[in-house]
């Protein structure tokens, strides 16, 4: 966190000068490490073992909160007959389909409801668009009445459920798979069930180094289910929050930048599952169930109404036609294989530089070397904009600059200073910035450039009648081009007939009398002011400082605050008071505002065969959820599995400790010639993880680019531990080169105790780390970490696995030209030869 | 001459300066960039070092402010280590500044008036008025003020006269997430800095003591000190700095007894009886 | 408290071997402007004895040597300025706290003085009229010159101790007895070159005078600092201080025992000359060394602790 996130670990400082305890785990001793008081080292990809432990102390100390495990979690709930777990079957989970490699949901629901679940056709295509996320959010179909065990005791039970599958999780195996001796992993229990319950909360902060893995979906369940069961969620000092990493990462999930997602989590039709409007909105709101979901038709259609205007009417379904449709996998990785294949024509890059920043950087830039066009808006020019010319497959002759297909245009951007607009950080806040330059030159902003591009090519179609183009001439496109704030006013939302800005998401009709850019924003621009602009002053506000920018949804800052008060509505305690029901009012009052329907008193029950907001009982805190309840175990919506288990990464020196099953049986591949992972071979003995360093940003094309910034680390360079140092003959300061199966890379070598080697499963693994900051352009440059890095994904959201793989690493320059690629072909037939 | 009006202002300020508190320096060099940024620093090159994530090396004329970094591992056989489980090390960072020194080396030495002291007690090189003499470069006692290359001039921290005239913090202090560079009142800071030791202390951690706070050190103490976790010479600082013109009058003393020898020998040379 | 385990200690710690101070930003010029300097005094002071006990010959190579050397020392001087051309900003403050302002001023005032007595030397050259005051003012020029000499030969030495250059600094109560001693010793140099043997007597005793108080500057400097006489021992300021010993010596036994020979005189006078300039050079490297390893710096430094907490 220090690394990356200097300016938010000043809190940490502050909390540690105030007396916390700070513990940092990391499989290398890194600036955070430095200033925490116990460090834990560990294996990279191997958090679930760890957290799996910690899940078993809870359970096996009875370290639970247990009052609010019975009341919020889905803990009293009896799953069905038919499940099995990963303890039963060798690290499968009942339902496995081997063709498909992803599972049929059916056994993992409750009791009575096996029809509910996900069939694999349905699993895989949501694993093909990774719609498993979509779900999450909306709370995956489960109907309202569910068989529970208030006792806990029922052997079908979740709790009981939970407790023999992590059961297996003890100090000793946590040592075995991650290489952490018993008494800090203890310590590490300790403090965190010491510092939950009543009186205290602990919030879980986590970044990319617990997302980057083909089970990093899993991953942060894991630690979801373990502030499920400390009663550390909806409640202050609480949550499990990521720390961002583009300044609006969370913005352009919600206003989404994915190809699977609409705004406000809405899905991205699916030609074949959503192929009427009906179809897809009952997708959404799954009309049996309870929660907020259930007026999905009124988000639906007031997006249509933003998007297509007048022209969006009952009668044509609100232009539900004209939205483009998913037919697959359309992520980044599927693309990138689509261009080399020769599937995909043009494409635009906006502040982005796969080239350097994706993993396979070669497949990258061969993607992009075979398209027709290619368009780059960027601050500087980076190496996706110049890989034809000064890229690695230039020098191994892949790519011949004079015979590049690709046409390149660089567009030039202005850079957030220059321009006004929202960011949206982790806690959902959105804060307003202000203009501070004038771009140089011809740099414009996103805005002004897809303005004009949009203008212009709604003039060339003009008049056509060609059906794949009405969507774009149906556009609600204004002539005028719109500032920030007119943006912002879209998205807020407004009365069709009248203009006035909605103040709330339960202004929403389902109707067409409201147009919404995204459901959840709306409110940002209640009473007609930008609420996001808000900037009032901690000092002179509460805690809560609910003056400052503007949070979604209605301004809320803790998401299911409900949980702050007892199942009566009571604060759990009056130090951690936050969000309860005023008898005497008759409401939910509190420093925020609450999560729950104002009046709807503790006790209300929802009357039989309730669905809807109407379902949701006095003290369903998790009102999204189709059950109003936090899952330790989730019956469906993820693809992987309804409870983390630990496997191997894709690529790992050593068999699974815990099952026959390695990695991820479900994880995306793309078994393909061009895209080779290392087998389980000595050829490839060592682990190594990617990250950042401070001084750098990404791929480096806003910090290499900098004197400042490329000065305090010039070159690319790569951490051992004086161990492996000795093993493999590297001198500190010298040369090393990198080997995987995808390339080789050379760096200059820190030899450093930072680094460690563990004891693994009764071996010792050496593990190396190397930053991934460095190209071929720049005022500094270097090999790219992910030339390194194979595809294999997350089945969920289909997220790389860049934190953890195998290599072998030698002294000495790598081979130059094209040397370097029988060097790489050598490695491989050598480690295809030692498989098996 | 008030230790709070060293430059013998008729209008003096308050002496300001820095508390830099290492113990909560997360190594960001978001202060070695602000600096820049806002002086208008050249860059210093693109050398990897290979001294931990130290690429600067030291202050220079083209770095005011530098962040040490500092791997201290157990030294023990590693392999042995990952059989009884990987023991402890400690990574220091601090960032270091020109002292603002009470008995300026520098300043005393420059024979043009180019260094002076401000109206808030800090040390300051007129580069306007520099004539490149190089004088104050070995005077420093540690190793502060520099010559650059190209232009000759001396070089190094203004404490941003410049910012604090206009009542606003210094640039480096102002980046620094996490205050490790605290901007204030020298007494006020000097106040600070001793609660601190003494909480870290009560913390456990006994290694912390204050460096360059005591006005009766062979500099008269420091407008910018520090708080260490270890000896100074492990941070690069000298233990025990001494003004060098703190001997200076002995130093004449010495100079004119050589002299008048030198002028008896000539006396007696040439009077000294007839060849 | 607990102690923490770290490497273990070589014989001091420092970061990454980084020197703590920095070292001398001059270049050779300066070496080259203390020999230029003292042989500038040395001159002068042979100028002025020689006039005044009637050895013209010795006036006047001191006069013209001195200024001659005073031209070189300047030109050094202002050649190792980062700013040439903002020279005159030293002559903007007269700063007492400044040996390098000091020895401006010396420097200034010799010049002036010393310019003048130099320029006399041409009076036969002149008009008429102009001789006489031109005479008398060189006179009154080489008697100022001669009472700044030991200033000028000495500042410098105050100028390298008053720094943080651990073995300048530790050596300043020596240093100035070899910078005299060294300046004498190249006026007799001048002398015994310039002066037929008649007229040398002064010189050579100079020369022995000047190279006693070398010589035993030198000594004290090479031993008696503990371990802050070691860079002046070793490496190239050791070689240079030991050349410079062995040609003071040759040039002392040469003036004592050539009395006779206009060559052997010569030749005596260039060893001490030579001598001069090593000792110089020598002086100047040592204190480079001294500041470029950070041993020098924090040894003395630790040692002063722990003499101070016992
Ligand atoms: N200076 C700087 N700041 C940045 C960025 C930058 O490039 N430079 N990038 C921004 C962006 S886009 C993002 S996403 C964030 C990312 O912020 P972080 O996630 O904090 O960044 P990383 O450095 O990638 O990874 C964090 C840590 O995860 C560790 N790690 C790797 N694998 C594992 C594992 O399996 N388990 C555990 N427990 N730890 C593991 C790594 O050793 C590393 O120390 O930072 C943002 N901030
Ligand atoms: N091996 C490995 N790979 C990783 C990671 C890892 O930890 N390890 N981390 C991953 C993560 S978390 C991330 S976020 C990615 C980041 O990878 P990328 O997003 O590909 O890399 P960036 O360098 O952040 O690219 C952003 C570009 O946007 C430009 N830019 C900045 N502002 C603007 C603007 O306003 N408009 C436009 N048009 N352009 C702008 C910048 O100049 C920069 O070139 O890398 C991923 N790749
Ligand atoms: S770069 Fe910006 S967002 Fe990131 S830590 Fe620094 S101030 Fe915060
Ligand atoms: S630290 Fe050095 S440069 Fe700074 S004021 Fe003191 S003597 Fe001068
Ligand atoms: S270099 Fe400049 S600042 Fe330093 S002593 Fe000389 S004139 Fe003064
Ligand atoms: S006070 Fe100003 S000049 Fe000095 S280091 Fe800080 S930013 Fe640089
Ligand atoms: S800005 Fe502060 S925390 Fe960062 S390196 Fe400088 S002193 Fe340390
Ligand atoms: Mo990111």
């Amino acid at each position: 966190m220090a690394e990356a996130h200097p300016v938010g670990f000043q809190y940490v400082v502050e909390a540690k000068n105030r007396g916390a305890t700070v513990i940092h785990i990391d499989p290398r001793f890194t600036r955070t490490s430095a200033l925490a008081h116990t460090y834990v080292p560990m294996r990279a990809g191997a958090d679930i073992a760890f957290l799996g432990g910690v899940v078993n102390y809870i359970l096996s100390n009875e370290k639970d909160f247990r009052e609010y495990v019975v009341a919020y979690t889905n803990a009293s709930m009896i799953v069905g007959e038919g499940f099995r777990d990963t303890e039963d079957l060798d690290g499968l989970f009942s339902g496995y389909d081997p063709e498909l490699n992803v599972y049929d949901q059916s056994s993992w629901q409750y009791e009575g409801q096996s029809d509910e679940g996900q069939q694999e056709g349905e699993a895989h295509a949501d694993r093909e668009t990774a719609s498993g996320l979509e779900q999450e959010s909306h709370g995956p179909p489960v109907p309202a009445d569910v068989p529970r065990d208030p006792t806990l005791r029922h052997p079908r039970c979740v709790y009981q459920i939970l407790k023999r599958h992590y059961a297996r999780y003890t100090p000793e195996m946590v040592e075995r798979v991650c290489g952490v001796p018993p008494e800090k992993f203890l310590e590490v229990c300790a403090a965190w069930t010491r510092n939950s319950g009543r009186e205290r909360t602990t919030a879980l902060v986590y970044s990319v180094g617990w997302t980057q893995h083909s089970v990093g979906v899993q991953y942060i369940r894991t630690g979801a289910i373990i502030q499920l069961l400390l009663g550390n969620m909806g409640r202050p000092g609480g949550g499990v929050m990521a720390l961002r990493g583009h300044a609006s990462i969370q913005g352009s999930t919600d206003i989404p930048t994915l190809f699977n997602l609409l705004p406000g989590y809405l899905p991205m039709p699916h030609h074949r599952q959503h192929e009427t409007f009906r179809q897809w909105v009952d997708a959404i709101r799954h009309p049996e169930q309870k929660g907020f979901w259930a007026n999905a038709e009124a988000y639906a259609v007031s997006l249509l109404k933003a998007y297509f205007g007048d022209a969006a009417t009952e009668q044509n379904d609100w232009g539900y036609g004209w939205l483009p449709r998913l037919t697959g996998d359309h992520g980044t990785y599927q693309q990138v294989l689509d261009m080399i294949d020769g599937k995909i024509k043009g494409y635009f890059l906006l502040g982005q530089n796969p080239a350097v920043g994706s993993a396979h950087g070669r497949a990258q830039r061969l993607g992009m070397a075979n398209l027709d066009w290619l368009v780059v808006r960027d601050l500087f020019a980076i190496e996706s904009a110049t890989f034809w010319k000064d890229g690695p497959e230039v020098a191994t002759g892949e790519i011949v600059p004079e015979q590049c297909r690709t046409e390149v245009f660089l567009m030039p951007a202005a850079s957030h200073a220059e321009k006004e607009g929202t960011f949206t950080q982790t806690q959902r806040l959105l804060q307003w910035r202000e203009k501070a330059l004038d771009p140089p030159g011809d740099c414009r902003s996103e805005l002004w450039f897809f303005h004009h591009l949009g203008r212009l090519v709604r003039e060339r179609l003009a008049g056509s009648t060609l059906p794949r183009d009405q969507a774009v001439l149906r556009l609600n496109w204004p002539d005028e081009e719109p500032s920030g704030e007119d943006v912002l006013r879209e998205i807020n939302g407004y009365d069709v007939a009248t203009g006035a800005a909605l103040s709330n998401f339960t202004d929403l009709a389902a109707d067409g009398t409201t147009a919404c850019g995204c459901w959840i924003y709306s409110g940002v621009f209640k009473d007609g002011v930008n609420q996001a602009a808000r900037r009032k002053p901690g000092a002179e506000q509460d805690w809560v400082a609910r003056e400052w920018g503007w949070a979604w949804p209605s301004d809320r800052r803790t998401l299911y605050n409900r949980a702050s008060a007892d199942p009566e509505g009571r604060p759990w305690s009056e130090r951690k008071k936050y969000v309860w029901w005023d008898p005497a009012a008759g409401e939910w009052t509190g420093y925020d505002v609450p999560d729950f329907e104002k009046t709807k008193p503790p006790s209300y029950r929802p009357p039989e065969g309730a669905s809807g907001v109407e379902a949701i009982a006095g003290d369903d805190a998790f009102i999204m959820q189709g059950d109003g309840k936090g899952w330790l175990y989730a019956p469906s919506g993820l693809i992987d599995g309804p409870m983390p288990t630990h496997y191997e990464p894709a690529e790992s020196p050593i068999g699974n400790p815990l099952y026959g099953q390695g990695a991820n049986p479900a994880r995306k591949r793309y078994d393909r010639d061009d895209n080779p992972l290392n087998p389980a071979s000595p050829v490839y003995p060592y682990v190594f993880s990617t990250s950042r360093l401070t001084e750098h940003h990404t791929a480096g094309g806003m910090s290499r680019q900098l004197a400042y910034l490329s000065e305090l680390q010039p070159e690319m360079f790569v951490e051992v531990s004086p161990a492996l140092a000795a093993e493999r003959g590297l001198e500190h300061h010298g040369w090393a080169h990198v080997i995987t199966s995808r390339a080789a890379i050379e760096a200059r070598v820190l030899v450093t105790d930072r680094l460690r080697p563990l004891r693994v499963d009764g071996r010792v693994i050496h593990q190396i780390w190397m930053p991934y900051h460095w190209g071929s352009s720049g005022l500094v440059t270097g090999d790219s970490a992910n030339d390194l890095i194979g595809i294999v994904l997350d089945p969920n959201v289909l997220i790389q696995e860049s934190k953890v793989g195998t290599c072998d690493i030698r002294p000495g320059r790598r081979p130059a030209g094209a040397d370097l690629l029988a060097y790489v072909e050598d490695y491989r037939r050598r480690a295809e030869g030692h498989d098996g | 001459m008030t230790a709070d009006n060293l430059g013998g202002w008729p209008d003096p300020q308050p002496r300001m300066g820095f508390f830099t508190d290492t113990s909560v320096c997360i190594g960001c060099k978001a202060c070695e960039v602000a600096c820049k940024e806002w002086n208008a620093v050249p860059d210093d090159g693109f050398e990897l070092l290979g001294h931990s994530y130290d690429n600067t090396g030291g202050l220079s004329a083209n770095s005011w402010r530098h962040v040490a970094f500092i791997e201290q591992p157990v030294p023990t056989d590693v392999l042995a280590e990952a059989e009884a489980g990987p023991g402890d090390m400690r990574w220091l960072m601090m960032s270091n500044v020109c002292k603002h020194c009470t008995h300026a080396g520098c300043l005393d030495v420059c024979p043009t008036g180019s260094l002076f002291r401000t109206e808030f007690g800090t040390v300051v090189v007129q580069e306007d008025i520099c004539n490149g003499c190089g004088y104050c470069i070995p005077a420093c006692p540690y190793g502060v003020i520099d010559q650059r290359k190209d232009d000759g001039r001396a070089w190094k921290c203004t404490l941003c006269y410049d910012r604090v005239g206009d009542g606003l913090t210094p640039a480096c202090a102002q980046a620094c997430p996490t205050r490790s560079i605290q901007f204030g009142e020298v007494g006020e800071l000097r106040e600070r800095a001793a609660a601190r030791v003494e909480a870290l202390h009560g913390q456990g951690v006994g290694e912390a003591r204050l460096y360059g706070h005591d006005p009766d050190d062979g500099v008269g103490g420091n407008g910018a000190f520090f708080l260490l976790l270890d000896e100074p010479e492990v941070y690069g600082l000298p233990p025990d700095p001494i003004v060098p013109t703190r001997d200076l009058p002995a130093m004449w003393r010495r100079a004119g007894l050589a002299g008048l020898a030198m002028a008896a020998a000539v006396v007696v040379s040439f009077l000294g009886g007839r060849p | 408290m607990k102690e923490r385990a770290m490497v273990p200690e070589a014989d001091f710690r420092s970061y990454y071997g980084r020197p703590v101070v920095r070292p001398p930003v001059w270049r050779h010029d300066i070496a080259a402007y203390l020999f230029t300097g003292g042989l500038a005094a040395g001159s002068a002071l042979l100028a002025a004895g020689g006039d005044a006990t009637g050895r013209p010959a010795l006036r006047r190579a001191g006069r013209t040597t001195a200024l001659g050397a005073l031209i070189a020392s300047t030109y050094f001087l202002i050649n190792d300025l980062g700013r040439p051309s903002r020279f005159h900003h030293m002559l903007r403050v007269a700063k007492p706290t400044s040996p390098m302002s000091t020895g401006t001023w010396i420097l200034s005032a010799f010049g002036g003085a010393a310019g003048a007595a130099a320029v006399a030397e041409a009076a036969p050259l002149l008009p008429g009229p102009l001789r006489r005051p031109v005479t008398v003012l060189g006179t009154a020029g080489q008697y100022g010159a001669a009472a700044l000499a030991p200033a000028l030969a000495t500042y410098t030495a105050v100028l390298l101790a008053d720094t943080a250059t651990p073995s300048w600094h530790a050596a300043y109560p020596d240093l100035p007895l070899i910078f005299a001693g060294s300046a004498l010793a190249s006026g007799a140099g001048v002398g015994l070159i310039a002066a037929p043997p008649a007229q040398t007597g002064p010189a050579r005793r100079m020369a022995v005078l000047g190279a006693a108080l070398e010589l035993y500057g030198a000594h004290r400097v090479e031993t008696s600092k503990g371990i802050l006489s070691e860079p002046y021992t070793t490496g190239r300021a050791g070689r240079l201080l030991r050349a410079g010993r062995t040609l003071t010596a040759l040039g002392v036994a040469g003036a004592l025992l050539g009395r006779r020979s206009r060559v052997v005189s010569a030749l005596s006078g260039a060893s001490l000359l030579a001598a001069a300039l090593a000792t110089r050079f020598g002086i100047f490297d040592g204190g480079v060394a001294s500041a470029k390893d950070p041993r020098y710096t924090i040894v003395p430094q630790r040692e002063r602790l722990a003499g101070s907490s016992g």
